[in-house]
């Protein structure tokens, strides 16, 4: 008689678990907007299905409180549904035996707390507050707005020009979000319920690079109104590029020597080269007298257009109230250029930089010689991977990067920690910075860390780290680059009566109006604290249509282009065509581009891949297309 | 040009043309459900798929357009199977009623139901709970909404009103009105475009026959009905009889047949409006400056309606002249009344309108200028008053011709034209050529004006000797209003006398008109009501002698102080929703 049987699944558990992949890839893909009541009710039910059936707080608990649920989406509850339903919750949650019942009925509290406006609108009315269909998932998670639908379908059709002039009409920067886009598009693109999402921003590079020099439109008649936009980062380009298509005059006022803000000063180029980078500045604030933009219908008059004033710093060149007098309303996007300290013994040793000043160096083409030396980067963002892979090229022997979490916690993306580590950089995880040890001279010579285990979850839902119980570790070092966030410099406008808040964060609303500043707008890391390219475009978008009301007009940004009809297709499963990357060993050499252009075959592809939203779905009903703004 | 085949046919046709299109010009039938052309084209019911060759899945025909090779079969047993399913899931969520339900043997669902062979529904069936109210004249019955989206794209693009909105979340998405507010609560027009273009018994204009049968039972009323000019183009199609033989006179001995004491015709309340109307507009241009400019036509509810919730500022710019069915109301109840020796607050007038919007209209608070009561107490639809022939058995086909009753019955060519887009205007031209030059124009003068199909409005300019040029436009459906609206607003235009019809083509394709699913039959009618005008004695509103007589005998003069009172309105004196 057997005493024991090997576990060979199953062919149920083979197509429960593809079933399981489907359902995760599904949840990560849930549209934008949905009423929280209705989420909550089909978690709960999906928790449900789990119940071993033994406890009661879990087997009968969940079933109330799906009950409870449907009420009040039914229309039949009142507030007392709602007191009921939180009071159920919270006892589940403290009563029952194991995970299953405890982690369903905190995901009902997590709801319910985090929308309870929403569950009383439900129980008075019936009627969600918040739902809204949104019809284009990658759009609407697109802080620009920008219609990637429409363009994915141009590049299909190989109107790569179209699919630029499609972008602008939101976003200016075509190419910089084709280099260095986060891409929040994909985070919740609906082919991931099919087999994974589009590959957006590869698509983007394949077609400004197939597009080449794109003409920009014309402007609109001279206004005869002036807007100052102190800051030439994409935040104040955008604000600048739009407001001189409406036909105002603007003045961009920049401190350092070149435009481009965080696109120069922080990213390196091997990830977007300067070239590049140039030519789209150029392409933006090219005005009429220089013979660049408008070259269809006319083109800006001598009132209108971006004139550029570099290395003018307000507060010392200039005081902010005399740029206030001198412009009828203003932009502010300084951005956050400020570095942070580690605040430990030995930080002020030769030898310790920031990571600010290292990529604003690199930024301006100064390359500083790190041959032979022995680096640590410290931190776990993506501007301690730019730092960690730029000491790679500058010629370091080792480059260890020391973070004080887990890698899997860093908020640098996935690829840019595994490309560091292809390039033979060294993640060093769970070491908390301790001290610089310097030498006799005042130099550095060694990073301590204190070695952290993984504990509890902070407030942020992030594992926290604590001290272990090994020793502190010595990491030999020549130079140690901090790349622990960056801050926030706004004096200059604070003592001119800017409201600042905590960090000198400029208190700016979504309009990004000042209240109490009349004709002052603010946006852009300044208002958000250190976040991406693309919500600084945003910013910039939203600044320029605000600023245009404020000086009482209404003028619309629109696109000509026709887009193509859209192709009726299977939804047969086909994986995502990643762009490739230089190999590790060639590319560490040098600041080069290190991703390589989609072939025209990889392009139509993945452009394939595309389900058009905009045409299917909800989007051929309402929402489809945002014609103009 | 594309090659491609259905069904095994070799076809060809333009480029983005769909495969229902495609099909239906080639005899194909394709059932469909939401399809209404270039309005909703969003292939939301699926019963219209079809299977193409190389591709897995059923592709929709109404928006999916013809390609190079594609092969199409549109009745596979995989496409019967899917249609079927689609339409069971649609009946599970309908409150299927059929033998009370007002569009019984009208109604889509009902013909497809019946084309599936559908004899069981597989599910439970849940309607959405249903809470008609007939606070106004647009009643919608959640319980039968199939939610095909209809109303909400009539609303949105045809009327750029935006009343219905796809509301709520997953499988709890229905239709309601923007903020889910009591239709009566919102900007609502009553234009009834969402009712004629509703596949279902959803959406529908209040039924008022039974007040209509009380009044026509109690021996101690006076009843007197109104016919509007669209309904005599219309009315037959209920009855599937072609205008030879459904002749004016058989719609007279048709109303007659129901009992009414007096039948009347709007028409004559049409003419009368053209000496109000024309009057008003030489007097606004003697003035010139003391007035607002355009002059704006106010005949039509739904537009006033539409002015005062979406361009209020323009309120001054309204003809006060009330519109036909309320000075027909005001006279009946007063002239009529008086020389009849009827006690008015005994008489019951009742208009059969081609509008939805009437019925709130004569509600209106200010509109009871007669005797106190409301000029005009109830108002039927096209489609109510051959329900009320049909509720007493009343074959058309075998009446005799009747004609009018007299004084209020008589009317000339001018009258007819009201019910179609730029009928009122020409009307007006006429009849103020005359009172400017003292000579009639050629009846048929303006008629190069008329508007054409295809275009958001038509503007002329006509040399009217001693004046000038005048300046005017015409226009109907609410989206093109708006337009036009728009370009005045922002001095792109400038006109001085504008004539709106809230319903595109306007009365003539009217939201009381009887409903053909998928037929926009506006244009058709009103060549019937031009070819009326056109063959009637007399083509001027000032040439109809009892509106002269009415004139001599009781009014005086227009714009008189007694047919201020009786025959215009301060369209400030009541509130719209915004």
């Amino acid at each position: 008689m057997k005493r024991l049987d090997l576990k060979t699944p199953l062919q149920l558990e083979t197509t429960l678990e593809q079933l399981h992949a489907g359902m995760q890839r599904r949840l990560v893909a849930s549209p934008p907007g949905l009423c929280p009541v209705e989420t909550a009710l089909n978690y709960l039910e999906l928790s449900r299905s789990q119940s071993c059936g033994k406890c009661v707080p879990c087997r009968i608990g969940l079933a109330a409180m799906a009950e409870l649920l449907e009420k009040l989406l039914d229309g039949e509850g009142n507030a007392n549904t709602v007191r009921t339903l939180e009071e159920t919750a919270a006892s589940v949650a403290d009563s029952a035996d194991c995970a299953i019942g405890v982690e369903a009925a905190n995901a009902v509290l997590l709801s319910l707390r985090g929308f309870r406006d929403d569950y009383m609108e439900h129980a008075a009315s019936g009627h969600c507050l918040v739902a809204k269909k949104e019809a284009v998932p990658c759009r609407a998670l697109c802080p620009a707005d920008v219609d990637i639908p429409g363009y994915i379908a141009l590049i299909r059709e190989g109107r790569n020009a179209d699919a630029v002039r499609l972008i602008r009409k939101d976003n200016p920067f075509p190419v910089a979000c084709a280099y260095i886009c986060e891409h929040p598009c994909e985070n919740h693109c609906r082919r991931k319920m099919v087999d994974d999402a589009v590959s957006i921003r590869a698509l983007k590079r394949y077609a400004v690079e197939m597009a080449g020099e794109v003409p920009q439109p014309p402007c609109a008649p001279a206004t005869g109104k002036k807007v100052a936009v102190i800051g030439g980062g994409p935040g104040g380009l955008t604000a600048a590029y739009f407001l001189a298509l409406m036909g105002h005059k603007v003045t961009v006022f920049e401190r350092r020597k070149q435009l481009g803000g965080m696109m120069r000063y922080g990213i390196p180029s091997y990830r977007f080269p300067r070239e590049v980078l140039d030519a789209e500045i150029r392409s933006i604030v090219s005005s009429p007298s220089k013979g660049g933009r408008g070259q269809d219908a006319g083109g800006c008059g001598q009132d209108a257009g971006i004139e550029v004033r570099t290395g003018v710093d307000i507060g010392r060149d200039i005081s902010f109230a005399d740029i206030r007098k001198q412009h009828d309303a203003v932009f502010i996007s300084i951005g956050a250029h400020t570095d942070k300290k580690l605040r430990i013994e030995g930080e002020e040793s030769e030898g310790v930089i920031s990571a600010v000043a290292l990529l604003r160096g690199i930024g301006d083409g100064e390359y500083p010689d790190f041959t032979g030396k022995r680096v640590v980067v410290v931190g776990g963002g993506n501007v301690a991977m730019d730092c960690t892979r730029s000491a790679v090229r500058l010629g370091a022997a080792k480059v260890t990067c020391a973070y004080r979490r887990r890698i899997e916690d860093m908020t640098a993306q996935r690829e840019e920690v595994e490309g560091a580590i292809a390039e033979g950089a060294e993640v060093m995880q769970l070491a908390a910075p301790l001290k610089v040890e310097a030498d006799a001279n005042g130099k550095v010579a060694a990073f301590w860390v204190k070695p952290q285990i993984i504990g509890e979850f902070d407030k942020g839902g992030r594992p926290a780290p604590k001290d272990s119980a090994a020793e502190p570790v010595r990491i030999p070092c020549d130079i140690i680059i901090v790349a622990i966030g960056q801050g926030i410099d706004s004096k200059p406008f604070e003592a001119a009566g800017i409201p600042c808040g905590r960090g000198g964060w400029i208190k700016a609303d979504d309009s990004t109006e000042i209240p109490g500043c009349e004709g002052v707008f603010a946006g852009g890391d300044v208002v958000t604290g250190p976040a991406t390219v693309i919500k600084a475009i945003a910013a910039g978008k939203v600044a320029a249509a605000n600023i245009d009301a404020f000086l009482g007009f209404h003028h619309e940004i629109k696109s000509d282009v026709q887009l193509p009809l859209p192709r009726f297709a299977d939804l047969t499963a086909h994986g995502r065509v990643n762009p490739e990357e230089r190999p590790a060993d060639e590319r560490k050499k040098d600041f080069a581009c290190m991703e390589c252009p989609y072939s025209d075959e990889a392009a139509a592809e993945e452009a394939a891949r595309c389900l058009r939203c905009d045409c299917f779905g909800f989007g051929n009903f309402k929402g489809g297309r945002i014609e103009k703004w | 040009m594309v090659s491609f085949t259905i069904n095994g046919k070799a076809l060809q046709a333009e480029e983005g043309t769909t495969i229902l299109q495609a099909a239906v010009t080639a005899g194909i039938q394709i059932p469909h459900l939401c399809y209404l052309k270039e309005i909703n084209e969003i292939a939301a019911c699926r019963l219209c798929v079809v299977e193409i060759e190389g591709v897995n899945r059923l592709a929709p025909a109404c928006n999916t357009p013809v390609a190079e090779g594609m092969v199409v079969h549109t009745e596979t047993p995989r496409v019967m199977a899917a249609r079927k399913t689609n339409l069971q899931l649609i009946l599970a969520r309908h409150r299927t009623s059929c033998t009370t339900c007002i569009r019984n043997g009208n109604c889509t669902l009902q013909t497809l139901s019946k084309q599936f062979n559908l004899r069981d529904i597989p599910y439970d069936v849940k309607p959405e709970r249903n809470a008609a109210s007939d606070a106004c004249p647009i009643v919608r019955d959640a319980s039968k909404c199939v939610q095909c989206m209809r109303c909400v794209q009539v609303c949105d693009k045809m009327q750029t009103i935006g009343i219905w909105d796809a509301v709520g979340s997953g499988s709890r998405s229905v239709v309601d009105t923007y903020d889910r507010r009591p239709i009566v609560e919102t900007a609502c027009t009553f234009c009834g475009q969402c009712v004629t273009h509703c596949p279902t018994g959803a959406l529908t204009a209040r039924d008022d026959t039974d007040k209509v049968l009380a009044a026509l039972a109690n021996p101690e009323v006076t009843t007197v009905i109104q016919v509007a000019p669209a309904v005599r183009a219309a009315w037959c199609e209920e009855f599937g009889l072609d205008m030879d033989v459904a002749t004016v006179g058989r719609m007279v001995a048709a109303l007659k047949a129901l009992g009414f004491n007096y039948v009347f015709d709007t028409n004559f309340a049409a003419d009368l409006t053209i000496m109000e109307e024309a009057s008003e507009l030489i007097e606004r241009i003697k003035h010139h400056n003391s007035h607002p400019w355009p002059m704006f036509t106010s005949c039509c509810p739904d537009w006033v309606r539409f002015l005062k919730t979406q361009y209020p500022e323009f309120t001054e710019n309204l003809s006060t002249a009330k519109s036909p069915q309320q000075m027909f109301g005001a006279v009946a109840k007063s002239y009529f009344a008086e020389r009849s020796s009827i006690d008015p607050h005994k008489m019951f007038v009742v208009s059969v309108m081609p509008c939805s919007a009437k019925k709130a209209e004569c509600e209106l608070e200010p509109l009871r200028d007669a005797c106190g009561d409301p000029d005009v107490d109830v108002v039927l639809t096209t489609r109510e008053f051959c329900r009320m022939l049909a509720m007493q058995s009343v074959n058309p086909a075998n009446l005799e011709d009747a004609p009018f009753d007299s004084p209020l019955g008589s009317s000339s060519g001018a009258g007819v034209i009201f019910g179609t887009t730029g009928g009122v205007m020409e009307a007006a031209l006429r009849s103020a050529y005359y009172f400017i030059t003292g000579k009639n124009p050629d009846a048929d003068a303006f008629a190069p004006y008329r508007p054409v199909p295809g275009k958001a409005w038509q503007e002329s300019s006509v040399e009217v000797p001693g004046v000038g040029a005048v300046r005017f436009a015409v226009v109907s459906g609410l989206g093109n209003t708006r337009k036009l609206m728009e370009a005045l607003k922002h001095g792109e235009v400038a006109y001085d006398f504008v004539e709106i019809m809230a319903c595109p083509g306007g009365c003539a394709g009217g939201g009381g008109q009887p409903i053909h699913d998928g037929q926009e039959l506006a244009a058709y009618r009103g060549k019937k009501l031009w070819k009326l005008d056109s063959e009637s004695k007399v083509r001027f509103s000032h040439e109809n002698s009892d509106i002269n007589t009415l004139y001599a005998d009781y009014l005086g003069a227009p714009l008189s102080e007694k047919a201020h009172h009786l025959l215009h309105t301060d369209h400030n004196a009541w509130k719209a929703n915004r």
